[in-house]
């Protein structure tokens, strides 16, 4: 299992591209962090999540 | 009678003691959008006795900013890194100042952040703020961050936290209110938020990491 924003996922061996498209997520208003390292945008294609991974996805909202 | 820097100074140590504002005045914020957020976020420093702010934004002060917005209606038109400067320093007349009139993206951020110990994401754009947290995460491994996410609207003022999302990021707002829905932003909402961002840096100065 990983744990993604607190919530327990079987999504062990998926890519974070991959992920944060199924998920609906706009990769334009993102950062992902895995186990408190941010994941850079160009390696979110060959990143793969793996069990025990503790994944942060902010995904940001407008206004300032 | 503007007051002697010496002064000023005391009556600093007085509030804060000497050791925290000893700290808080040799540290140096960039504030990366001067709009509700950043204007908010740069008063509160500056009257907290910031050592240096580095102000970031490429717009003019509007008439439809002053309703949260640091500026006054003499002042429209007039870029916004010039008007808060001036802002500032009748309130804090020994604030150090360095001004960046230009649009910040990932080709021009690191030399004008360079300096910066701790860097507000005080942007519009949801774009923009993913942008700037992902640029100083990868490519600025030394420096924090304290962006904002969801502040918009009327709901509850208790809404708006703070979170640390990992060691050198912190979150303030309630990360779904979006500017585009409904009533758009209310002064004293975005203000909450941007005094959460000024807060955190402040209890960062202070070496109190948790939130």
């Amino acid at each position: 299992m990983v744990r993604i924003n607190g919530e327990n996922l079987d999504v062990g061996g998926q890519s974070v591209a991959d992920y944060l498209d199924s998920a609906g997520y706009d990769l334009m208003r993102v950062a992902v962090e895995r186990n408190g390292d941010i994941v850079p945008k160009g390696q979110y294609g060959e990143t793969i999540f793996k069990d025990g991974d503790n994944i942060e996805v902010v995904s940001f909202v407008g206004g300032g | 009678m503007i007051p002697q820097k010496v002064e000023w100074m005391q009556a600093l140590h007085e509030r804060h003691g000497i050791e925290f504002q000893k700290k808080i005045s040799s540290t140096t914020v960039a504030v990366c959008g001067l709009g509700g957020l950043g204007s908010n976020i740069a008063v509160a420093l500056a009257r907290a006795g910031i050592g240096k702010l580095i102000l970031i934004d490429f717009d003019k002060v509007d008439i439809t900013n002053l309703h949260r917005q640091q500026y006054k209606a003499n002042q429209i038109g007039m870029s916004k890194t010039e008007a808060l400067r001036d802002n500032l320093k009748e309130i804090n007349p020994y604030l150090e100042t360095v001004l960046h009139t230009i649009y910040l993206d990932e080709n021009n951020a690191k030399d004008m952040l360079l300096d910066a110990d701790i860097i507000c994401e005080a942007f519009d754009s949801a774009e923009a703020k993913a942008s700037l947290v992902n640029f100083v995460l990868s490519a600025m491994p030394e420096k924090y961050i304290v962006a904002a996410s969801g502040m918009a609207g009327l709901d509850s003022a208790n809404l708006i936290k703070t979170r640390k999302v990992s060691s050198r990021f912190y979150l303030c707002g309630d990360e779904v209110s979006d500017a585009k829905g409904g009533m758009g932003l209310v002064s004293s909402r975005v203000m909450l938020c941007a005094a959460h961002q000024a807060h955190t840096v402040l209890r960062m100065i202070a070496e109190e990491y948790e939130v």
